[in-house]
């Protein structure tokens, strides 16, 4: 079964390459634009790209093998979290976004330095 | 033309943003994801940034933008090698595939 599975290698690669490359345009063309009542369109695409990143980090979140990376996941969720925010300070003009992303970046950096000191405390061969 | 500048350095920092998860999704390692995610940080979310400071200029929004880069660049790298010593200390086997393991070669070298 793995012998005919891995024939098909290059096969199964252009196919999820495709899969997720025509995902990527229909979203970013045809995107729900009109459910945000924004001034520009491209930044409310550049929404629905980042909610794609957000539930790419979720699966790894939900189906992680070892808690090391789950708390991988946390900190890259943690950080596009930021990146969000300071795209959401351009359309709107407010510039109290960047204040919540700085408060975000700092709470992540504790955050993963506390799941660190834990993951180091656990120590499964002492 | 600013606003062009920012947009195409928003873009850049999207692309690495969405390779990054993709890395994060498809790599077989706790090490190779980690490896990955932290092109996220430095092109995606500082592109981002960046952007932002390009389009806003120097006011109020792009002075906090290049805060935020600066407490980026400093943290991120410390976050990654931590949670890299934890998932090591912590016996999460690599990729069977892999090379070569120093941090563990010098471990037992320090402990024997």
């Amino acid at each position: 079964m793995m012998k005919m599975l891995s024939k098909y290698k290059y096969l199964r690669w252009f196919l999820g390459l495709l899969v997720i490359t025509s995902a990527l345009v229909f979203i970013t063309a045809f995107g729900f634009s009109s459910l945000l009542e924004w001034q520009s369109p491209f930044l409310s695409r550049c929404f629905f790209v980042l909610m794609i990143c957000f539930s790419l980090c979720l699966f790894r979140i939900m189906r992680g093998p070892t808690p090391a990376d789950r708390a991988v996941a946390v900190d890259t969720l943690g950080i596009l979290i930021v990146g969000f925010c300071a795209i959401l300070s351009i359309p709107t003009g407010r510039d109290w976004y960047l204040d919540i992303a700085i408060a975000w970046a700092l709470q992540s950096f504790i955050g993963a330095l506390a799941l660190a000191k834990y993951l180091e405390g656990r120590g499964f061969d002492e | 033309m600013n606003e062009i500048i920012g947009y195409s350095f928003i873009v850049i920092g999207m692309l690495f943003d969405i390779f990054g998860c993709l890395g994060l999704l498809r790599l077989p390692d706790v090490y190779n994801r980690l490896q990955a995610t932290t092109k996220c940080v430095t092109l995606g979310t500082c592109g981002i940034l960046f952007g932002t400071l390009v389009i806003k200029g120097f006011s109020g929004t792009g002075i906090k933008a290049i805060l935020c880069i600066l407490f980026l660049i400093l943290t991120s790298p410390v976050a990654a090698h931590a949670l890299s010593r934890g998932a090591h200390i912590s016996g999460v086997k690599l990729w069977d595939k892999s090379v070569c393991d120093k941090y563990e070669q010098d471990r037992s070298v320090h402990s024997s």
